[in-house]
């Protein structure tokens, strides 16, 4: 599988980066080159396998549904890029 | 006059005791020596020497009262990726330049409880993607290392590059750094460091900037092995605030470290004999295996066939989970921001502009191997060969009680030396590394011997799961035999 300069275009609209005109044909090429390289994979039988998501079986924990935390506005709000009278102020997103 | 350079963390601790020098002539030091660094090894993202002496003054204080821990009046380097209260968090990136966390990661609150000094944090490459460190936001870490004759600048290995730079330079006693793929292990054997990961969970990933969560091991840089064992041991430990930290007991790995090789197995896994790697590589790792037989050890080849798989099957699961995990960089609720015309474009432009050009491009290869239908031909996939690696890796601890590789394929390298190189030639550094993130299992390097151009080579120990005794027994053996002592020329002030 390879991708296009217009995959590149699409899967960076996906990420929300910026389309990075000026750079478009070598992360195509790289890209490429990366995919080529892990195509190996396909040479591994993975019959029957399992996906494996974590490295160390542990049950998932549960705790009482309690609050145990909160009452930190200010300490949230503390690296905001912007805030005002305890809000983050963000672009508008509703018409 | 005390050169407080040449310690290690235990010289330090014995000397507090014997109230040779105390907590803030040692702080005094450290930053000293770190400003004095700054401009040749360019390791810090932040000296802090007020803080360094406030916590230095309460550690002296604290002695004095009998109420010494067990890391008293030691200062520790932070890699820049570890959550400190009311200091810079950047992960040496421009789109978290400025962020000053409201929390302390729970590695480096275990540090401070048990009296450890904070003085400064570490450069890294940003986000902890890299082998150099050259992608830091704030420019490529120098290696205190040079080639014998020559002034070239060399890395120090990355991620954790600062973190080792600053040790190798005799800047602080320990440091914290983070592996996902061999950040810590890497840069420890091109700066001639012990550096420790532990098995997956047992250092808590809380506060710490993810990277790839299923990946990201904490894990300390030390001179020695027994320093590297305590700071391990201090920094383990179950902690509710991570669902994967390991629930049981942190053994005694500092116990472990005089144990011995005696009656052990130790495996030499033929495929790490890897097409152009240098001699003095091969003839190193063959000497590392003499010296633990010559110590009782019995050493067998093992076969483990799944081990060119594992780097690329890294190159799918910690793009993708970068990918899921750096989503939270949108501009909004913390770090930079960069207007654009609306919502949309505001969020692609701040991480355009943000975000380096290696961090994008993995960032580009997860939401792509991630996407409607690449999934099950790339990242599950990808998932199931990572199990068939695990499976190799419990299939040889049946018949073996450690692995002995060497950590890297070759020496430390030049600074812009891989610049028009393709990406994966700066990936294949960490082939002897990467299979321990992604089998979970721990993984040390120890210093063993230079090259000919006069630079640092490490040996890699691998044990099974939640063996970490086993791990420091064989690499205090190692070190003992080695007896590795060289230090960088001092130049860089």
């Amino acid at each position: 599988m390879s991708v296009t300069k217009d995959d590149v275009r699409r899967i960076a609209r996906l990420a929300r980066i910026a389309e990075p005109a000026d750079r478009l044909d070598s992360l195509t090429n790289e890209l490429n080159g990366i995919l080529d390289w892990v195509e190996q994979l396909g040479e591994v039988d993975v019959t029957g396998v399992e996906p494996m998501t974590t490295p160390v079986q542990t049950p998932l924990p549960l705790r009482p549904d309690e609050i145990t935390d909160g009452g930190k506005r200010d300490d949230i709000l503390a690296n905001a890029p912007k805030a005002e009278e305890g809000f983050f102020v963000v672009p508008k997103s509703v018409e | 006059m005390t050169d407080f350079t040449q310690l290690s963390l235990f010289d330090v601790l014995d000397g507090l005791e014997k109230k040779d020098f105390s907590a803030v002539d040692v702080a005094e030091a450290t930053v000293k020596a770190a400003e004095a660094a700054q401009g040749a090894l360019n390791c810090f993202t932040s000296i802090d020497g007020d803080k360094a002496k406030e916590m230095a003054q309460a550690s002296d204080a604290r002695r004095a009262k009998g109420e010494a821990g067990a890391l008293e009046g030691v200062p520790i380097a932070i890699k820049d990726l570890f959550g400190v209260h009311g200091v810079e968090t950047s992960a040496s990136s421009n789109i978290l330049k400025g962020f000053k966390p409201r929390y302390e990661s729970t590695v480096t609150s275990k540090l401070w409880d048990a009296g450890a000094v904070f003085f400064g944090k570490t450069s890294m490459d940003e986000f902890a993607m890299g082998s150099s460190n050259e992608t830091a936001a704030t420019g490529p870490v120098v290696n205190p290392w040079r080639a014998q004759g020559s002034d070239e600048k060399l890395v120090p290995g990355g991620s954790s590059g600062g973190s080792a730079a600053a040790l190798a330079a005799g800047i602080s006693y320990g440091a914290t750094g983070t592996d996902t793929g061999g950040s810590i292990r890497q840069p420890a054997a091109f700066t001639g460091l012990v550096g420790a990961k532990p098995t997956y969970g047992r250092c808590s990933r809380w506060g710490v900037v993810a990277f790839a969560s299923s990946l990201d091991h904490p894990g300390p840089f030390g001179k020695t092995v027994k320093d590297t064992a305590l700071l391990t041991q201090i920094m383990s430990g179950h902690d509710p605030k991570d669902s994967t930290s390991y629930p049981g007991e942190v053994p005694d790995m500092v116990s472990a470290v005089g144990r011995g090789v005696k009656g052990l197995k130790i495996g030499i896994p033929k495929e790490y004999r890897v097409d152009g790697m240098p001699s003095a590589i091969d003839t190193l790792w063959e000497k590392g295996a003499q010296w633990l037989k010559e110590q009782g050890a019995e050493v067998v080849e093992i076969s483990l066939p799944m081990t060119k798989y594992a780097l690329p099957a890294y190159y799918i699961i910690a793009p993708a989970e970068a990918s899921s995990n750096l989503a939270r960089y949108d501009g909004m609720r913390f770090g930079q921001r960069v207007e654009g015309e609306d919502l949309i474009d505001t969020y692609e432009k701040t991480r355009g502009e943000g975000f380096g050009d290696e961090v994008q491009r993995r960032i580009l290869i997860g939401t792509y191997v991630l996407s409607a239908g690449y999934y099950d031909a790339y990242y599950l996939k990808a998932l199931k060969v990572r199990r068939k690696i695990l499976e190799d890796f419990n299939a040889a601890f049946e018949g073996v009680d450690a692995i002995l590789t060497p950590t890297t394929p070759s020496a430390a390298f030049g600074i812009g030396s891989k610049a028009d190189a393709d990406p994966i030639e700066m990936y294949l550094n960490d082939i002897f590394t990467v299979t321990a993130n992604i089998a979970g299992i721990p993984a040390m390097s120890v210093p063993a011997g230079l090259d000919k151009n006069g630079l640092p080579l490490g040996l890699q120990v691998i044990t099974k799961a939640l063996d970490e005794e086993t791990m420091f027994a064989v690499g205090g053996a190692l070190e003992q035999a080695a007896g590795f002592t060289a230090k960088p020329e001092q130049w860089w002030a």
